[in-house]
This record gives structure tokens, C-alpha cells and sequence, in this order.
């Protein structure tokens, strides 16, 4: 008994401290092999040329001056703020779609299933099924814009369309999602505020703005989180729909990126590093605001 | 008991197995995932064995674009004993880095230089021969037999020729050339071919090695050719928003007259619809006259990796692949031209037409997505594609090229 006391006695003794870091070990080691040591690298990997099979050459800043001269860059850096400014729209979007399916009609869990539809099915589908909508000749949508105007407009081999077209078909299945969140978001509203609210004659769009929208916040901000990273990352719809075409004009910098280090046309791993990491800042910019916003909001409770 | 006879049967095929991998087992990757060429490399393989009966064939097929990132990783990693791959530049960084071996030895052995000639320049870097090429197919401008004799149009001959017959096709409501460029690859067709009549062989070879800026006046030469066709609106509308499949369907409608294209074209042609007797092939019409005829004819080969394990048996292989029969057996199937000059011809009317037409060659251009780097080559198409919506931006798509080129061949 008095043997066994010692480490019985440290354990004990320390339990408290060392159990939550037992507990956090595993995620806190996925996190730094999955993603903190890859940043490293992606960082470290910026400085090279490398071709991915050869050695590699520290070239210093070189690929972040070369990227600064590259027109490519810019247009894709215009075309992913662009990503970034529609698809909020996101938001209101399925605040209205949810506010709508808010309601007891016989059949309404089927409707419900079927916004949400979009947001199930694979990007890639999303791509392809729009690509055909705008297809020329034959989609619904050329056809539709034929029949209005009398001439036919292919969305996404023009220029001045195509960044919009892809971001319209992002819309969809973004839409789904954040009528999800908020129709969560819906069935825990306090039922007394809104009681009471109606009591002083509050209807309507002063109800929704004063009582519904606020008790909505978390709702609002999760789906500003997941929109935001969203059209950061916007990568498949892009490969799917146009590759980046025509001549670069729909290009994104997570694109770009993926075209310049891993594509048949690129392998210029350092040059590819160079543009994740200012991929990587421009959302560390994003990721910095909701992460103070949620530690001040966990020092307020 | 029949747990125990399992087990040895299991234990005495290991062995055999193991012993098979020391006595000639070569392991060959390629990319043949589409139902015709596995069939070919199958029959391949077949007769291979059935003539070299002590060595086992081992045969991974990879599907045809996860191949391009697989064969970066497995020259490395875990080379196989042969594999397939393409000629130009497109081998080169493979060569550069060394890890395709040097096979000058089974050419001079096997009198391939004389055989495999016509492929000779672009299976060769710094004077070694670095694989053997065993198929390559015919471009040129597969065009509407019956749209052509009832608009009274021969087959153009030179350059004045086809404008006159894109006028007479436009004028009868027809788009003279079909071609669908999303996929980017199908302009630098018509980049080639214009810089081989306008330019020549060698000067074409010049700018895709680097040699000559964009914004050299013969490069623009070649591109107010192109506008001759751009700007009256001689190519089918939208044709940034399709693939060359999709406008397929224009030509078999009647809606467009021709289409410059690989020799794959006719099979889809013939799928959607058009019989033999109305399809025609016609060589890219000259332009500078005097200028060799050259041609595009990609070129896909085998090559032995640096670090495979058993390079005697590759060699035999490689060999045997390069002999007249198999490439006459094996090109009949793919329905594609034999590089080697002894074999058979092939008996279809556009492939002996292209045969002729190859044979006959000043040189073959690998095409410009393998003659040009790459990172070249990307840049330079999206400027082609670039260049075909916006005929008048030329300067300043050129610029960007220049620029590119600066950087791309330091």
C-alpha cells in the first residue's frame, strides 16, 4: 500500500492538469501533421524553384516579384473579390428561402428537402448541370436569353460574363446552405420575445429587423464564416466549368495555384507555394476577424 | 487437409512467382486506358510473349491524364522497365533530369535510323535517342465532300484558294470551319500549320525552342494570316464556350464546311453520322509559297527509366516494338500510321492518304503543346484562343507572350 501511494499520489495530484491535454493530444497532433507543418512547408517551399522532381534552388523572394508582374494574378485577385462581394448574397438569399419554408403547410418537410437539394449533391454536378443550362444551341439559358433578345450569348466563353455565370451556379448550392443555418436558427427563436413583441404592434419587417434578425446573429455569423471561406476557396466549379478559360478571364487565385504547381501545364511547385501563401493571408485577414469576434463574444458571457 | 493442400498450392505459386520476377519479368506502365489502344497494347503484349516466351510482360495500365502526374512519381519512386510517354519537348525534362535511359544502342542495333527516320529528329537530344516511337497520326482539314460540290469548290491548293472558298461557303449561309476551342489545345492546330506554311519548319522549331520573341514581325505575319480567316467570320460562333466534339455536330448538320483536325476526327465524324463518301482530307493548303510542306504528326513512344531493374529485357521489348510487323499489327488496330517505313500500309482511305502525305514530309512538328515548354505552351494557346475572339488585341497578346517567353526559357 505505502509502495503503491507514489505515482497513485502523482496522478492524482495532477489529474486536473494532465487530462486535458491528454484529451486535446490527438487533435492537436492531426492539426500540426495535417496542418500546421504543411503551411511550413508551403512557406518554405515559396523561396524555391523547384519542378517537383529535381533539386531544388533557393531563389529568395523571385516568385512573389514575378507574381507581382504576372497580369494572371491580377485578374485572378479581381475575380476572386468579385467571388467574395456575390457571394454574400448568399446570405440574404437563404434568410428569405427560410423565412419562407418557416411555416406549417401539409408537405412542407418535403419542399424543405428539396431546397436543400442543391446543397447535397456534388459541386462537380453543380458545374456540369449549369455548363449545359448556358451551353450554346441547346441550354435552357441561351435559349431563354434567345428568345428574349434574338441573340444568343455563350456565358462562359465571354469575358465580360463568365466570372458571374460561375458565381451564380456557386449561389445555388451556398443559398441551401445558409437557409440550413437559418432555419435552425428559426426553430430555437424565443417564442415570448415574439409574443411579447407582436403585443407592442411590431409586424412585419420591424419584427424581422428588431426581434427575429438579432435573436438569428450565431446563424448569421456561421454563415458568414462558411460563405466567406467559400468563395476563397472556389476551385471546382471553376476546373469543372471553364479551367480558368476563356484565356485565363475566369481565373481564381486557388486555381491559378492549383495550374501552376500540379497541372500537366505547370509543375513550378515554388512558383504554385508562392500563390497559396498569399491565398493563405488574404484569408488569415478573414480568419483573424471571426476569431476575435468569437473570443469577445466567450469574454461577454 | 484441404486447409494444408491450400496452403501449398498458395505457398509453391509464391515461389513461382518469385521465380518468374528473376528469369525476364518486365514491368511496363502506360496510359492505354481507352477501349482501342488497350486492345492494341494487349494484342502487343500478346505476340510479345508468344515470341519471347521467357519473358513475363507485367502491364500497368494508368487512365490517360492520372498518368501524366503518375509518371512524375514512378520514374522516381518506383521506375517500371518501360514506359510510355511522348516525343519533342515534352520527354526533355525527363531527359534533363536523367531519368530516361539512353537507348541510342537498340536504334543502331536494329537499323531504326533508317527505319524510324521520319521520327528520327524528334526522339533525339544531344545527338542519343532517348525511346522508340511506335505510332503517330496525320492533321489536316477534313472538309464536306458533298457541301463542296454543291457550292462548285475543289479542294484549295494554296492560300487565295481558301479564301475564296470560305467566301463562297459563307455567302451560301455555311460556316467554312468548324472547331471548338474551350479545351484550348485545337487552336494551337491552326498556329502550327499557319507557322509552318507562312514560316517554315525551321523557323517554327526556332520559336518553339525559345529562339525567336513573339513580337518578332514574321510571328505577326502568321497571326494576320489567321485574322484573313478571324475577322470575316470564317469559324463557327461560340467557339470558346465548346470542345472540338461538340462541334462535330455543325459539320455533320451542314451548318460548317471544314475542320482542321487530328485524324481521331474522322471516327467521331463517322459516329455522328457522315458516311466515307462525305468526308474529305486535303493537306493544309500552301501559303508562302516555296516553303517545304511540313506537317503535325504527334508521336507517342516507349522509353526505358534510368532506374529499371531489368534494361536487357526492355531493350528486347522496346526492339520488338519498333520491328515493322508489330507496328503494322498494332497501328491497324489503334487505326493509326506506323512510324516504321518498312510496315505494311494501312488500307483505310484517310490514313493512307495521311500515310502519303507523312512520307512525304519535309519534317513533322510534334505539335505546339509538345514541340513549345509547357508553361510556353499553355500561355501560348489561351493567347491563340484569346487571339480568335479578339482579332484586334494582337499587340497586346503578343506582348504578354513575349514576356512569358522571357521568363519561361531563362
Amino acid at each position: 500500500m505505502p509502495t503503491n501511494s507514489q505515482p497513485a499520489g502523482f496522478w492524482k495530484r495532477n489529474q486536473m492538469k494532465i487530462a486535458p491535454y491528454v484529451f486535446l493530444a490527438p487533435g492537436a497532433l492531426m492539426f500540426l501533421i495535417y496542418v500546421l507543418i504543411p503551411i511550413v512547408q508551403s512557406i518554405w517551399i515559396s523561396f524555391q524553384d523547384w519542378d517537383g522532381l529535381g533539386p531544388k534552388t533557393w531563389v529568395g523572394l523571385a516568385n512573389y516579384v514575378e507574381l507581382l508582374d504576372d497580369d494572371t494574378f491580377y485578374v485572378a485577385l479581381k475575380n476572386n473579390l468579385l467571388w467574395l462581394g456575390l457571394y454574400l448574397l448568399a446570405i440574404p438569399m437563404g434568410l428569405a428561402a427560410a423565412l419562407f419554408l418557416n411555416q406549417n403547410v401539409w408537405g412542407i418537410r418535403l419542399y424543405k428537402s428539396l431546397f436543400f437539394f442543391p446543397f447535397v449533391i456534388s459541386q462537380v454536378v453543380v458545374g456540369l448541370m449549369f455548363t449545359w443550362f448556358y451551353a450554346p444551341d441547346f441550354g435552357l439559358f441561351s435559349q431563354a436569353i434567345k428568345w428574349l433578345t434574338g441573340s444568343e450569348v455563350a456565358i462562359l466563353a465571354d469575358e465580360r460574363y463568365v466570372t458571374y455565370g460561375i458565381i451564380a451556379a456557386g449561389l445555388w448550392p451556398q443559398t441551401a446552405y445558409c437557409m440550413i443555418l437559418y432555419l435552425t436558427g428559426l426553430n430555437n427563436l424565443n417564442a415570448e420575445q415574439i409574443e411579447a413583441a407582436r403585443m407592442d404592434n411590431a409586424r412585419g419587417w420591424r419584427l424581422l429587423r428588431h426581434v427575429i434578425l438579432p435573436q438569428l446573429a450565431p446563424a448569421t455569423f456561421i454563415a458568414m464564416v462558411v460563405t466567406v471561406i467559400g468563395a476563397l476557396r472556389s476551385f471546382d466549379l471553376v476546373s469543372i466549368m471553364t479551367a480558368g478559360g476563356p484565356y485565363g478571364s475566369s481565373q481564381v487565385l486557388s486555381y491559378f495555384m492549383y495550374e501552376q504547381a500540379l497541372s500537366e501545364y505547370g509543375y513550378r511547385m515554388g512558383y504554385g507555394a508562392a500563390i497559396a501563401v498569399v491565398l493563405f493571408l488574404i484569408m488569415m485577414v478573414f480568419i483573424t476577424l471571426f476569431i476575435v469576434r468569437m473570443i469577445a463574444q466567450e469574454r461577454n458571457r | 487437409m484441404t486447409l494444408t493442400k491450400a496452403l501449398t498450392g498458395l505457398a509453391l505459386s509464391a515461389f513461382l512467382m518469385g521465380t518468374a520476377a528473376f528469369a525476364g519479368e518486365i514491368t511496363i506502365n502506360s496510359d492505354q486506358s481507352d477501349p482501342t489502344p488497350k486492345k492494341a497494347m494487349e494484342e502487343l503484349i500478346a505476340d510479345f510473349q508468344a515470341k519471347y516466351p521467357d519473358i513475363t510482360v507485367k502491364w500497368n495500365n494508368f487512365d490517360h491524364e492520372g498518368y501524366k502526374a503518375a509518371i512524375r512519381n514512378f520514374l522516381t519512386a518506383d521506375p517500371p522497365d518501360v514506359a510510355a510517354w511522348y516525343a519533342g519537348n515534352r520527354m526533355e525534362p525527363f531527359v534533363k533530369a536523367g531519368l530516361f535511359e539512353d537507348v541510342s544502342d537498340v536504334w543502331a542495333a536494329n537499323g531504326l535510323d533508317d527505319q524510324l527516320k521520319s521520327a528520327a529528329s524528334s526522339m533525339t537530344i544531344d545527338g542519343k535517342k532517348w525511346g522508340v516511337p511506335y505510332t503517330y497520326y496525320q492533321w489536316g482539314i477534313y472538309y464536306r465532300k458533298d457541301l463542296f460540290e454543291q457550292n462548285g469548290i475543289t479542294a484549295p491548293k494554296n492560300w487565295a484558294e481558301l479564301l475564296g472558298a470560305c467566301e463562297k461557303l459563307k455567302a451560301a449561309g455555311i460556316a467554312p470551319f468548324a472547331i471548338g476551342t474551350k479545351a484550348l489545345w485545337p487552336t494551337a492546330g491552326w498556329f502550327d500549320y499557319l507557322d509552318l506554311r507562312v514560316n517554315g519548319y525551321e523557323f517554327h522549331m526556332d520559336l518553339t525552342a525559345g529562339k525567336i520573341p513573339y513580337t518578332d514581325p514574321r510571328v505577326k505575319a502568321v497571326f494576320e494570316k489567321w485574322a484573313e480567316l478571324v475577322k470575316p467570320g470564317y469559324f463557327i460562333e461560340n467557339h470558346a464556350a465548346i470542345d472540338w466534339q461538340d462541334a462535330i455536330p455543325q459539320m455533320v448538320q451542314g451548318k460548317a464546311a471544314m475542320y482542321l483536325m487530328g485524324n481521331f476526327a474522322v471516327a467521331t465524324m463517322k459516329d455522328g453520322g457522315l458516311t466515307e463518301d462525305q468526308i474529305g482530307f486535303m493537306q493544309f493548303p500552301e501559303i508562302t509559297a516555296g516553303i517545304p510542306m511540313s506537317e503535325d504528326a504527334p508521336t507517342d513512344t516507349f522509353h526505358i527509366p534510368a532506374g529499371a531493374k531489368n534494361k536487357a529485357d526492355a531493350k528486347t521489348f522496346l526492339a520488338y516494338l519498333a520491328s515493322p510487323e508489330a507496328q503494322a499489327k498494332m497501328n491497324a488496330t489503334l487505326g493509326q500510321l506506323p512510324v516504321n517505313n518498312q510496315a505494311a500500309k494501312p488500307t483505310d482511305t484517310f490514313l493512307e492518304a495521311g500515310f502519303t502525305m507523312l512520307s512525304n514530309a519535309h519534317a513533322l512538328a510534334q505539335f505546339y503543346d509538345r514541340d513549345a515548354p509547357a508553361e510556353m505552351a499553355k500561355a501560348g494557346m489561351e493567347g491563340f484562343q484569346e487571339f480568335m475572339v479578339k482579332p484586334d488585341d494582337l499587340d497586346r497578346i503578343l506582348e504578354r507572350l513575349e514576356k512569358i517567353r522571357a521568363k519561361v526559357y531563362k
